[in-house]
């Protein structure tokens, strides 16, 4: 249920060129030192209260790359999304077991205001502040210590951005005026330019398209192919066709397991486990 | 059941139905006409003893005529920045303690025990004050006026910042924190200006409320026909005036009384319009959301 890492000429591939299964092989779990492994989830249990939400779970995360999470609603993949990052310490009552690594290093014995500086998060529901569309940029980075005397540095790294996020043409003569005035889908991608600012090795998008209609999800979708040049994303998703579209491997969770983590085009054509198999061809979920 | 019978019904029906009707309307225009009585009652009274001198002279000695309430107007409001000095802080960091830390036990206490202080009689909150303020040092005192009127405003504030912090999305908070921002510059970067409107608001209203307390400055600031240097000394407030001048044997000070409750009245009023104005302003930046 492991996979090592691909070759780096992967992601050189022309996007929506699905991989061929001999780039991407399973093998043995890895050893720590794995290279091109950018976070690694080892024999994780993870608790509500007395509820165990998942159970060991492993799962390795390969530079670069996008890994999805699929399975059908409350059966753990956003927990889990949430582990990476420990966005899940804003609930009240929770315990995570085993380990979760960036880098090799334990995420658990980090300083959490650090560890996501490096791990950004999108969310479900555009969610910009009540700011400007510039504010909402540079507040990342106001929070983390860019002081807001230096100008010119800010007004840069604000646009670097939003031209990452693909936004910086429609809204360049507007970075003043309230985020709320963007719609629907530009303010998704203003949240994805607002977690991109501070520069975060890894990219947590949960559901991000869920609120989008299909131009801005395909807007965003052809967003993910660019931005994995420099960045790791794991993305989680009820869409299966969103999924194949933009994920090099897919992990199908079910009840708070991992039942099958393979490469993408493997899950989908030639499913390990009949439990996947029943969820991608619609039988349930 | 025969015709007649569901005739008679009908009519009962329709005649109940318009007496009622009638009653809520007419108990809606008492409740109605009721400000607009006062306010009438007030203008015509006070409003032609309004001029320029009422805001500007102290008042006269007893016997002569003329004079106004400067020291009134300046001492309400010197004990109203009192009060917001220890309402506002107190209120507002308690309402975000209880809105974004507490845990189950400690704010029910919390929330309780607030509403509990809302409840108590204003006069039971002066003897309070008194007791702490005024005897120890054994004088009256607009400080101990301001005391007294602050730890009335403290509930107000504190319960409407608890409800407005509780109305900012938390897909707000979750947004600053995946980015690296602590709890509390969370609380101060994006929840709290997301909820300012609505919390000036409320420290308007809950002033506007504290304005017309009367009680509980009759043994704190006491009082003053004079000009009342410093926050130790007694001071004259508009409220404990009208209540001194409306009782005063002279007909001059009835007049007198009459126009310092309209300058109190509007003062209210002028309060309220603010707020409706900057609510609205607040709404129609939420709905281009």
């Amino acid at each position: 249920m492991t996979q090592t890492s691909a070759r780096p000429a992967f992601s050189k591939l022309v996007p929506r060129v699905p991989a061929t299964p001999e780039t991407l092989v399973k093998s043995q779990p890895s050893a720590s030192a794995a290279p091109g492994l950018r976070m690694q989830v080892r024999n994780m249990n993870f608790y509500y209260g007395k509820v165990q939400a998942l159970h060991n779970i492993n799962l390795n995360i390969a530079t670069n790359r996008v890994t999805a999470l699929i399975g059908p609603s409350g059966c753990g993949k956003s927990t889990l999304l949430r582990t990476l990052n420990r966005m899940y310490e804003t609930v009240r009552n929770t315990r995570l077991e085993g380990e979760v690594l960036l880098d090799n290093e334990d995420i658990l014995s980090q300083d959490v205001t650090r560890l996501r500086r490096r791990v950004g998060m999108v969310f479900q529901k555009p969610n910009p502040f009540p700011k400007s569309i510039f504010e909402n940029v540079a507040y990342g980075l106001r929070i983390n210590g860019l002081p807001a005397n230096q100008t010119g540095r800010m007004a840069d790294a604000v646009e670097r951005s939003l031209v990452r996020a693909a936004l910086w043409e429609e809204v360049k003569d507007q970075l003043h005026k309230s985020a709320y005035a963007l719609s629907g889908g530009q303010q998704q991608r203003l949240c994805i330019a607002r977690a991109l600012a501070v520069d975060p090795e890894v990219l947590l998008l949960d559901e991000p398209c869920s609120a989008l209609d299909p131009v801005n999800t395909a807007k965003v979708e052809e967003l993910l192919f660019h931005l994995k040049e420099n960045c790791t994303l794991v993305i989680v998703t009820h869409n299966m066709q969103q999924a194949a579209r933009v994920s090099d491997s897919t992990a199908f969770v079910l009840t708070g397991e991992v039942i099958e983590f393979s490469p993408t085009p493997q899950l989908f054509t030639t499913p390990s486990d009949p439990r996947t198999e029943a969820y991608i061809t619609g039988r349930f979920g | 059941m025969t015709e007649r019978n569901l005739d008679a019904k009908l009519l009962w029906r329709k005649t109940t139905n318009l007496v009622m009707l009638s009653l809520t309307g007419l108990c809606a225009l008492v409740a109605v006409s009721a400000l607009f009585f006062i306010l009438g009652y007030l203008v015509y009274h006070g409003g032609k003893d309004i001029s320029w001198n009422f805001f500007t002279k102290l008042p006269t000695p007893v016997g002569e005529s003329g004079g106004g309430m400067a020291n009134a107007i300046v001492g309400s409001g010197k004990i109203l920045f009192l009060a917001a000095l220890i309402g506002v802080p107190i209120g507002l960091l308690g309402g975000v303690y209880l809105a974004e830390f507490g845990g189950s036990t400690v704010p029910f206490v919390v929330r309780y025990t607030a509403d509990l202080l809302n409840g108590v009689p204003s006069i039971v909150i002066g003897i309070f004050a008194y007791t702490v303020a005024v005897m120890p040092v054994h004088h009256f005192s607009t400080l101990a006026g301001g005391l007294a009127l602050g730890i009335m405003m403290i509930p107000i504030v504190l319960r409407s910042t608890e409800e407005y912090l509780h109305g900012v999305p938390s897909s707000m908070r979750e947004a600053a924190m995946a980015l690296g921002a602590s709890k509390w510059r969370t609380i101060s970067s994006v929840v709290l200006p997301a909820a300012s409107r609505a919390i000036m608001s409320a420290v308007l209203l809950s002033l506007a409320r504290v304005a017309g307390e009367t009680a509980p400055l009759l043994f704190t600031a006491f009082g003053n026909r004079f000009w009342s240097p410093g926050w130790q000394q007694p001071t004259a407030s508009l409220p404990v005036m009208i209540y001194t001048y409306a009782v005063g044997p002279y007909e001059d000070w009835h007049e007198q009384a009459w126009a310092a409750g309209l300058v109190l009245l509007s003062l209210v009023l002028l309060i309220n319009i603010l707020v409706r104005t900057i609510m609205s302003r607040g709404m129609s930046a939420q709905r281009s959301q």
